[in-house]
């Protein structure tokens, strides 16, 4: 076929014509927004994780761009660059070259630790500003990448806080607790704090009788139960991913154990509201030590109804992701530059309070957060609630559990 | 270490999972006995029917073992359009292309359901699931009790249809001879077909003695699977009787194993079990000698 013919002149006066016309609209546009790459894996294994990730971080989105965007910047909009980390670290790493060719400021999220590890790790080499949301492995933040920052807090914290609260928890009570079994996915997060939790435990005088591991996914959990029941434990503490956690509780209340409690400790389901709705029974009672939104906070709470506005469960994704992204942007405000050297000092000497976590005031050493603390949590009623530290609970415990 | 009845638990316990997977397993070891193809879409048809029971069961308020009827002729249907429109004409009579555009319809079977369901895992809620049979000292759940029933009656009847109806005998002679069986005046591509519809049939089965007790999202069929390829070596490729004793022994083996050497380890006992079966008897405890 023949194009009909344009001479060449006519095609140069229609475009000096259409580049005239278009020159004004630049010149009134808007400011350029800013582009924030949001990372999860909302494909795989993971998936579950990853929507609520990408939820909180649309939300914080959302309102930072109503509230009048980065202030800094005229007054620019976020604009969210969302890539799948599906489940592993290679696609992860992947998602984080195409994010640097898009141009983004900063990338927030990542979920798994392994995930976070190479993520984090593929946006240093573009000295690229990049917040973890959820990732505990102490090894993020103690590799030294200066872009590298974590806003919660990390597993060694995690367990000295369990253990600690724990004790003051058995002590309070009058130390109903004198034998444990431990449950634990048999994978780097559960087998890693099942050994510590083997060191530290007869340290507060409580004997572990068995540690139990299980893979992920896991078919059946009769026989876990069955070594419980004929270990006849004061205590469980299990650590495994949610389903698994499931079916463990389920099968755990039809073969009628009841111990005096049961502490999980970074646990998928134990505080997770579908759990709590779905299995009333299964969940009455169970504690965990977590990460978990501020019970108290007005704009945490505003979220929460949002979030089920939307259908879905205000699991501690979304208050993560929600407070990371306010971070990136408090940041970006307070570099009134989308330069990365700029963002990263301003991270480093971020002060950030407008986040919905029972933190104390934020303030980074080495990439990590030293106002983060995970709370412990009981599933009381219908409700999950927190029942540890004193200072953010919005319940008093039930411990040890009536039987 | 354990007290004999703890021990007895798990035995019983055991073999009421593995009817289960004998019965995922049946599904996959006729296809293969008959078309000669290992189904890749297994475990991703037995995620869907789960999602079908679990639509009816918490949509609909219907009793879940109520569903496997309808399911199950509908999978029966799904799977004869599958084989005979789809996978039949896609692989144009190549085992190798068969094999890729059932792991391809897998793909799109798991990400299908993503896109549909989320990636969230669903549960059927209700006390159905912690009703327990007293046994002595031994509290066994009773959907699994109800569970190992059907599945051992669907072998049966499965057995009985292959040996005693004209379907059957088709389906047993293309199994042996296709191009025989073709010359003889039977239907090669409608058998071929109605071999895979009743490998799903048992899925949708499977699906329903599943899900009281168990949960779904778009991967769970993968958990199911791998210990159904392993069953299907096992019991002898092809073989019905094969992969219902096949199924429990592995339920046993799984569940004992997991007993003493940790859930984690127990699974081990499983391969060890295959790898003994491959050294000493490779056609399986039933399969018919090459």
């Amino acid at each position: 076929m023949r194009f009909p013919s344009i001479s060449r002149r006519a095609a140069l006066r229609g475009a000096a014509a259409t580049s005239l016309l278009a020159a004004p609209s630049i010149l009134r546009a808007q400011p350029a927004s800013v582009k924030l790459g949001i990372l999860q894996p909302v494909t795989g294994a993971l998936a579950q994780d990853g929507e609520l990730g990408r939820l909180g971080a649309q939300l914080a989105i959302e309102a930072i761009n109503a509230a009048g965007g980065i202030k800094s910047l005229g007054g620019a909009k976020i604009e969210m660059v969302f890539a799948d980390a599906r489940s592993n670290p290679e696609a992860a790493t992947q998602e984080v070259e195409r994010l640097q060719a898009e141009g983004v400021a900063a990338i927030v999220g990542g979920f798994a630790s392994p995930i976070c590890l190479a993520a984090s790790q593929a946006a240093a080499r573009y000295n690229l500003p990049y917040i973890v949301d959820v990732g505990v492995a102490d090894s993020i933040v103690d590799r030294g990448l200066a872009n590298t920052f974590r806003f919660a807090p990390g597993f060694g914290m995690f367990t000295s806080v369990a253990i600690s609260n724990l004790a003051k928890l058995n002590e309070a009570a009058g130390k109903p607790i004198k034998t444990v079994v431990l449950v634990h996915e048999d994978g780097l997060f559960g087998a890693g704090l099942a050994k510590l939790m083997n060191t530290e435990l007869p340290k507060i005088g409580l004997q572990v009788l068995e540690t139990i591991s299980h893979p992920t996914p896991a078919r059946d959990m009769a026989n876990v139960a069955l070594r419980i029941r004929a270990l006849n434990p004061d205590l469980v503490i299990p650590s495994s991913y949610y389903n698994e956690f499931v079916l463990l509780a389920r099968t755990m209340q039809q073969q009628r154990i009841r111990p005096k409690g049961i502490y999980a400790v970074l646990n998928g389901a134990a505080s997770n509201y579908r759990f709590v709705k779905e299995f009333p029974e299964a969940a009455a009672n169970v504690m965990d030590c977590n990460h978990w939104y501020h019970p108290t906070n007005p704009l945490a709470l505003a979220v929460k109804k949002q979030v089920e506005a939307a259908g879905k469960v205000m699991a501690y994704n979304v208050p993560l992701n929600y407070s990371c992204v306010g971070l990136a942007a408090d940041a970006i405000e307070h570099a009134a530059s989308v330069d990365r050297a700029k963002i990263i000092t301003a991270l480093g000497a971020s002060t950030f309070a407008g986040h919905i976590m029972p933190y104390n005031a934020t303030k980074f050493v080495g990439g990590q957060n030293q106002g983060a603390a995970p709370v412990n949590l009981q599933v009381q009623g219908s409700d999950i609630k927190v029942i540890f530290p004193a200072g953010f609970a919005d319940a008093k415990p039930v411990f040890p559990v009536p039987a | 270490m354990y007290t004999p009845s703890i021990i007895a638990e798990a035995v019983v316990n055991g073999l009421l999972t593995g009817a289960v997977y004998a019965l995922v397993a049946l599904g996959l070891t006729l296809v293969y006995g008959v078309l000669h193809i290992i189904n890749f879409a297994h475990g991703a048809l037995l995620t869907c029917a789960m999602f079908a029971v679990w639509a009816l069961s918490d949509g609909l308020g219907l009793n879940v073992y109520l569903t496997i009827p309808p399911l199950a002729v509908l999978f029966l249907c799904l799977g004869y359009g599958l084989q005979r429109w789809v996978i039949g004409p896609a692989s144009h009579g190549d085992d190798g292309n068969t094999l890729l555009v059932t792991l391809g319809l897998s793909i799109a079977i798991e990400n299908g359901l993503l896109a549909a369901f989320h990636a969230d895992t669903r549960t059927l809620s209700g006390d159905a699931a912690f009703d327990v049979v007293e046994l002595g000292p031994m509290l066994l759940s009773r959907p699994r009790l109800i569970g190992f029933g059907v599945a051992v009656l669907v072998a049966v009847l499965l057995w009985a249809l292959l040996a005693g109806t004209d379907a059957g005998k088709a389906i047993r002679a293309v199994a042996k001879e296709k191009m025989g069986a073709s010359l003889a005046g039977i239907d090669v591509r409608h058998i071929y077909a109605l071999t895979f519809g009743l490998g799903c049939a048992c899925l949708a089965v499977a699906a329903g003695l599943l899900m009281p007790t168990f949960y779904v999202n778009p991967r769970v069929g993968n958990a199911f699977v791998l210990v159904a390829f392993t069953i299907v070596v096992l019991g002898g490729m092809g073989s019905v009787p094969g992969a219902l004793l096949g199924g429990l022994l592995i339920g046993v083996v799984e569940s004992l194993g997991g007993l003493f050497l940790g859930e984690s380890l127990g699974q081990a006992g499983i391969f060890v079990l295959f790898i003994l079966v491959l050294l000493l008897r490779p056609a399986g405890l039933f399969g018919a000698r090459a």
